[in-house]
């Protein structure tokens, strides 16, 4: 009986630290879903800000950048696939300014799991970085994320009362820049 | 009895609690696909250090993976040494340390100073996997045979066989300025190394 018992309150015990604790996923935003709750802190960049469309200083969440779409890449400094990925990604950034319908509405940022905001400083000069990139050194936005490997894109489609969507949810290089910005595109309804 | 079993039951779950928290130091980049192996949380660090900071640095001659043989003692007068030891090839945490590396040559050339990897994985296996971290400036020197024997020297060898993750700072005159036997479930900060090259300038 004793020993039914301690079983019993160590299931217990065993239910209660298994059970995902506070700030943690069960994998990356799937599509149609949202985004887990986090906030990013305002870029001290005036350039920066003006292309968010925030002000002050502060945290922020994604919702609130002024878009319709925002493309969320996850990456690091020390992954050689996001290096090796870096050039096509400015690409897709340069693509989107020069194009009347999707200028302002897509708008690029990245998240350097795993680095400080040294190393993501180090990436951005590295490849001519034209977008905001956000350190995120204790991994702490890598695990509500789904510790997903890198480079990974998120799509994330923002409403005008700034609740979101997810709208794409992949591991991976672009197949091509064209294609991915069509996708996006039109999965934002700009296409 | 069942206030000794609630007792008992309270005990358990706060030993469980009080547990630090086991966390993932890593992001793995796409580059390795499923190939990477994951060994887990390990002690932090298993070996006794053998020199200090101050000391002469132990000399080696170590086979590249370009098949070279790269000396310590070939860049006595011409260059600082920042020797970077990984504890094994196809792991998490080292698999991102040196792509990362990669990319700062300019950093390195700003503080006149040459990286040297080494690990006690053979030559084979380091090729393979530096292979997929793309093209890299810097020598890969491998530690296998005798097994560990510079690690050793330098007291990084862990005792399952592997090094511990440590970087070591040289400079031109052979002295060790900086040493940083890291623990080895975490990257060392790039910010803090870049600021020991710095201070050699001084």
């Amino acid at each position: 009986m004793m020993r039914r018992m301690l079983w019993l309150a160590l299931l217990a015990w065993g239910m209660i630290l298994c059970g995902p604790a506070d700030g943690r996923s069960a994998g990356p935003p799937p599509v149609g879903g949202k985004l887990p709750d986090f906030t990013l802190g305002v870029p001290k960049d005036a350039a920066e800000k003006t292309y968010l469309g925030l002000s002050g200083s502060g945290a922020f969440k994604i919702p609130q950048i002024r878009a319709k779409t925002v493309v969320v890449e996850i990456f690091s400094m020390y992954c050689p696939y996001c290096q090796k990925e870096a050039p096509n990604v400015n690409k897709a950034y340069e693509r989107i300014e020069a194009d009347p319908v999707l200028r302002g509405k897509i708008k690029l940022i990245g998240i350097g799991v795993g680095n400080s905001a040294f190393e993501v400083g180090v990436f951005k000069k590295k490849y001519n970085v034209p977008f905001p990139l956000f350190p995120d050194s204790d991994f702490v936005l890598h695990k509500l994320l789904g510790e997903v490997r890198t480079p990974y894109f998120i799509g994330v489609k923002i409403h005008p009362d700034e609740s979101h969507q997810v709208i794409r949810s992949r591991l991976g290089a672009f197949e091509s820049v064209e294609k991915f910005l069509d996708e996006i595109a039109k999965a934002s309804d700009l296409k | 009895m069942k206030k000794r079993l609630m007792i008992i039951s309270c005990l358990v779950g706060a030993v469980l609690l009080i547990m630090p928290e086991v966390r993932s130091a890593f992001a793995l980049s796409d580059a390795y696909k499923d190939n990477i192996y994951n060994p887990g949380v390990l002690k932090a660090t298993d070996s006794a250090l053998k020199v200090k900071v101050g000391g002469k640095a132990p000399d080696f001659a170590l086979k590249a993976v370009s098949g070279e043989r790269v000396s310590l003692g070939q860049f006595r007068g011409k260059k600082n040494v920042v020797i970077s030891f990984v504890p094994a090839a196809w792991t998490p945490v080292c698999s991102d340390q040196w792509p990362g590396y990669n990319i700062v040559k300019e950093m390195f050339d700003a503080n006149d100073a040459i990286l040297l990897g080494i690990t006690v994985d053979n030559i084979p296996t380091l090729f393979s996997w530096t292979n997929q971290m793309g093209r890299l400036w810097f020598p890969v020197l491998s530690d296998f045979w005798p097994h560990g024997a510079v690690a050793k020297k330098y007291g990084v060898l862990r005792s399952d066989g592997v090094t511990e993750r440590a970087l070591f700072v040289i400079d031109k005159k052979g002295i060790i300025r900086y040493i940083d036997v890291h623990d080895i479930n975490q990257r060392p900060s790039l910010e803090v190394l870049m600021g020991e090259l710095e201070k050699l300038k001084k």
